[in-house]
Parts: structure tokens; C-alpha cells; sequence
């Protein structure tokens, strides 16, 4: 035979432990992902279009991509800085400051939305400072962007931290003997290095913030056509049993989530190659 | 930090652009992390000692934490033995398909929390495919536990296997043959030689698992149905406090699970300090550095 499943092994196990890892994948995962998928088909394609294309539904993706994209970006600038100044600066507290930038995976969300929620609301100790300049965050899709914020903030540092750590002094060096100023360097020479990993940080928090509900429905006020992402107005149909409607919505989310999985598959070889070559 | 030589000078930023990018960074992480974690405490300490106390010995969120206990006992070990499965097929042979696995792996961190709890619902429901068989059957899946643990082991599905497969693939598969070679059974090769060089990342992948299984909101809650003390994790614990304007209760709640998180973060960073050493020395046993 010349098409084979596998190369020969001495290794044993692989039939045991492909076929649990398939039936324990299909079981949890893909049976009930695709009944989402199967239960849409219900809807003809004119109902699903209608369903999916309210005005509701359109101001809620209007806030969920926007505020999701707002937030990533803020993280990425961010993170590039504080991936920098972990990595090449010393300063007292700095493990600890480490350590800590993976709080928001630890911290559940529902943690995270009533805490935002006590800071950033207008007698909180943030909010109060911004009423004084005219600003509410809280109850407003301003408070969406920073529930966002905090939840995607490690997935840039964490991704551009290792670059950077891997970085050749010598490169640097050799900049600088050729007469390049640092902002030259930092341009010309970091900065390539650690796009490919900013931009698969980006696309991950892009992609968990889109996904986001506990810590946002605490801060947002949750006013329909305002400030209601995405995922509460699949909660709320389904509240309603309004179950045709809420998978509907879920499909164009999982369709779009899809999509981001793979561009950041994509991004991950692209940066690989880089660093193979 | 005193700078020696102008080549040192020539890769680093002056004094001022260095403090700047500090302060920008200690001001940005106060905003968006350590005023959020101060703001626990304080709220849930505002009304005394006496409210914090009585909100954690409460019968509803006594059993809230038992729930939230149940399902991370059930959960991570499930997902450890698949992480386990997973790696093995997937580190230590070559197949077609592969790339595909890797990726399918990582689905349940692509969808949202909502979404999770929703498929259930559509299978195990009243209006799903199973729910008129389950409901004959006097079988509750759906606002019981069971839907709980389901929905909790799909959110932390991947973590485990995700921390192990790099490893693996990293460390190769000579050992494992050479214990082989030498007359080792399968099961033995796996105990004394795979698990032993896997330990830390095992262990890591089980720690984020935990805090993962223990901190669910979304997907919880879809499948939960919010009946107290039955039905109410403790995430979903706090929600009901704060929906019922009990703020102190609510965040003092919510103080245990940041502690959680907190303990969690200190492992964590424990382990990866461990690994490092580890690494390290064995770098140094083959005569190279880092």
C-alpha cells in the first residue's frame, strides 16, 4: 500500500491515543458544535438572513467588532510597550508586575466585570475622577472597550515578550556601529522581528474579546441598541425560547470565530518560517 | 543602572525615554489591573468583617462552592487524560492530518463561552435532539448539574493538551525508544521516562485548567438555570448578589476567588521557575547554555 496513515514507529500507543483523543474530541466537541450548525438549517436561507440582519443584531456586532477591535489595538500598543520594559528594563517590583500580567486569565470574569464595574462607575474611584472631565465609562460602550481591555491585556505581552527575549544583541550592535540612530533600530530592525508575534497577539485578543460575556454585562447597562454585545442578544433569545433565532446569531459568531482560528494558524506558520529562516 | 561602555549606550534608550516607558507601563497595569484587584478587597470588606463572614457561610454559597468544586474535580481530570491521549498521537508519531487535529484542538477557545452553553441546550434541552428521550428516561441534563460539568470540561478542553503538545514535540522521541530498545513495556516507557520529562508542563497545563473550570461564567450560565444552592456555581454566585444590590456579599464572594486566581498566578509562577531550572540544568549537563 502506498498511502499510509502513519510512518512506522516503534513507539506503541498511537492507535489508543488517536482513537481517544477522536472520540473524546468528537464527543465534547464536534457533535454538539455541529448541532448549532444542523439546528440553523431549520431556517430557510431568507429567514436566517432576516434573523441575523435586524437592526438590533446589526448595532450589536457594530459594538461587539468595534469595541473588540478598539480594545485589541489598544492592547497592542500597550503591550508592545510593556513587553519592551519587562524584557530590557530593570525596575524594583518587576517579577512581581510579571507575575502578574496573567491575572486576566485567572481572575474569572464575572470577578473582573463587578470589580470594573465598582472602578470605573460614576462613584468608583476612576469614574469618579472622569465624571469630573465629563466622562462616564460605566453603562456606556465606553465601559464595553475597558471589560475588553482588561480581559485581552496578556495575550500581546505574552506573545511578543519570548521575541523579544530571543533578540541578538548583536543585530542591535551592529545597527548602531552602521550609524543608525535607536529609533532607526527600533524601526527598522525590532520592529520587523516582533510583527509577525504582535500581530498573532493581536488576532487572539481580537478573537477572545469577540467572544466575551461575563465581564461585559456587568459594566455595559445592556441598553438594546446601545450598549448590548453580541452574545448577551443570543442569551436573552434564548431566554425567550427563541431558540431558532439565537443559534442563527451563534452561527454567524462561530463562522466568524472560524475564520479568525485559521488566520491566526496562518499567522503562527508565517511567523515560524520567519524565524526558520 | 549605570551604563559602561558607548556600545551599551548604542542599544539601550536615554534615561528619560527608559522612565518614561516605565511609568507609561506601571500606569497603564494600575489602571486595567491592580486598581480592579484593590477594588475587591476593598468592596468586600467596606461593611466589616462580620458581612464577609456571613456572606461565605452562607447554605447558597457553601454550595455554590461545593458545585464549583464538583465540576473542576470532574472536568480537569477528564481533560487531562484526553491532553495526555492527544499529545501522544500528536508529538510523538508522524500522521496525515495532523495540522487539522492541532487545529481542531483549539476550537473551544475560538467560541465564545455563550456559544458553548447554547449547543448544549439545542442537544440536551427540552426543545433538543435528546431532550423528549431524556425527559422520558426522567433524565435532567440541561439547568442541572450534568449540563454544568459538560459545559465546564468544553471551555477548558484544550489547555491541558495545548501546554503538553509543543513539549512534546520539543523533547523528540529518543529516550522513549531507547527504553524500548532495552526491553521497557509501553506503560513502563510511559511512566518512567515520557511522564517524568513532562511533569512541569503537565502540571501547568493543570493549573490553568483549574482556574479556568473554577472561574466559568458564561457558558455556566447559559446551562445552569440559576437555582439556588442547587444549581449556582460561584461565579454565578456573584452574579445573583450583585443582581440583588447585596455588593458586599457579592465581592466578598468574589474575594475567594481572587484569592484563588492569586494562588493560581503564584504556582504558576512557581512552576515556571521550576521548569526553568530544570531546563537549565539539563542544558548544562550537555554542556551548552542558553
Amino acid at each position: 500500500m502506498q498511502f499510509r496513515l502513519k510512518q512506522r514507529s516503534v513507539l506503541p500507543g498511537f492507535n489508543l491515543a488517536l482513537g481517544y483523543t477522536l472520540l473524546y474530541m468528537g464527543l465534547i466537541v464536534l457533535i454538539p458544535l455541529s448541532a448549532a450548525f444542523i439546528k440553523t438549517a431549520d431556517l430557510t436561507w431568507t429567514e436566517f438572513w432576516t434573523v441575523v440582519t435586524t437592526p438590533r443584531v446589526l448595532a450589536s456586532y457594530r459594538l461587539t467588532f468595534g469595541a473588540s477591535l478598539l480594545a485589541a489595538l489598544i492592547n497592542a500598543s500597550a503591550g508592545l510597550v510593556i513587553a519592551w520594559v519587562l524584557v530590557r528594563y530593570s525596575f524594583p517590583g518587576k517579577r512581581l508586575v510579571d507575575a502578574m500580567v496573567d491575572l486576566p486569565f485567572a481572575l474569572p470574569t464575572a470577578v473582573a466585570g463587578i470589580a470594573l464595574t465598582a472602578l470605573y462607575a460614576g462613584n468608583g474611584w476612576i469614574g469618579g475622577v472622569l465624571a469630573l472631565i465629563g466622562i462616564k465609562v460605566a453603562f456606556t460602550p465606553l465601559g464595553v472597550v475597558v471589560a475588553l481591555v482588561f480581559i485581552s491585556l496578556p495575550f500581546v505581552i505574552r506573545t511578543v515578550q519570548p521575541v523579544l527575549e530571543d533578540l541578538e544583541a548583536e543585530v542591535e550592535e551592529a545597527a548602531a556601529c552602521l550609524g543608525a540612530t535607536r529609533w532607526q533600530t527600533f524601526r527598522w530592525i525590532i520592529f520587523p522581528a516582533v510583527r509577525p508575534a504582535l500581530l498573532t497577539g493581536f488576532t487572539l485578543a481580537f478573537a477572545r474579546c469577540i467572544g466575551e460575556y461575563g465581564s461585559v454585562i456587568f459594566i455595559a447597562g445592556n441598553l438594546p441598541m446601545v450598549s448590548e454585545i453580541t452574545p448577551l442578544l443570543i442569551v436573552t433569545k434564548l431566554e425567550q425560547y427563541d431558540y431558532r433565532g439565537a443559534t442563527a446569531i451563534a452561527v454567524v459568531m462561530l463562522v466568524i470565530s472560524f475564520l479568525l482560528l485559521l488566520l491566526i494558524n496562518l499567522l503562527q506558520w508565517w511567523s515560524q518560517r520567519r524565524h526558520a529562516t | 543602572m549605570v551604563l559602561a561602555s558607548p556600545i551599551q549606550r548604542a542599544i539601550t534608550e536615554p534615561p528619560i525615554v527608559r522612565r518614561l516607558l516605565i511609568g507609561l507601563t506601571l500606569l497603564f497595569l494600575t489602571l486595567f489591573l491592580f486598581l480592579p484587584l484593590a477594588v475587591v478587597f476593598y468592596e468586600a470588606l467596606r461593611k466589616g468583617l462580620g458581612v464577609y463572614f456571613a456572606a461565605i457561610v452562607d447554605p447558597d454559597a457553601l454550595a455554590a462552592i461545593r458545585l464549583t468544586l464538583l465540576c473542576t474535580v470532574i472536568a480537569v481530570p477528564l481533560n487531562l487524560v484526553f491532553g495526555i491521549a492527544a499529545a501522544w498521537a500528536i508529538a510523538k508519531f508522524e500522521f496525515h492530518g495532523k495540522s487539522v487535529l492541532i487545529t481542531l484542538i483549539d476550537l473551544p477557545f475560538a467560541v465564545s463561552p455563550i456559544i458553548a452553553g447554547l449547543i448544549y441546550v439545542l442537544l440536551f434541552g427540552a426543545q433538543g435532539w435528546l431532550g423528549p428521550w431524556l425527559a422520558a428516561h426522567d433524565i435532567k441534563i440541561i439547568f442541572a448539574v450534568p449540563g454544568i460539568v459538560l459545559a465546564t470540561v468544553f471551555v477548558t478542553f484544550p489547555f491541558i493538551a495545548r501546554e503538553l503538545i509543543p513539549l512534546m514535540q520539543e523533547q523528540g522521541i529518543e529516550e522513549e525508544e531507547a527504553a524500548l530498545v532495552l526491553g521497557a513495556s509501553g506503560w513502563q516507557t510511559f511512566w518512567r521516562i515520557t511522564l517524568p520529562n513532562i511533569k512541569w508542563g503537565l502540571l501547568y497545563g493543570v493549573i490553568l485548567c483549574t482556574a479556568r473550570a473554577m472561574g466559568e461564567f458564561g457558558a455556566v450560565s447559559v446551562v445552569s438555570g440559576h437555582i439556588r444552592g442547587a444549581t449556582n456555581t460561584l461565579p454565578l454566585q456573584v452574579e445573583i448578589l450583585y443582581n440583588e444590590y447585596q455588593f458586599a456579599a457579592a465581592f466578598a464572594v468574589a474575594s475567594l476567588l481572587t484569592l484563588l486566581a492569586l494562588v493560581i498566578l503564584a504556582v504558576k509562577t512557581l512552576i515556571e521557575w521550576q521548569a526553568r531550572q530544570t531546563r537549565r540544568a539539563a542544558l548544562a549537563v550537555r554542556g551548552e547554555t542558553e
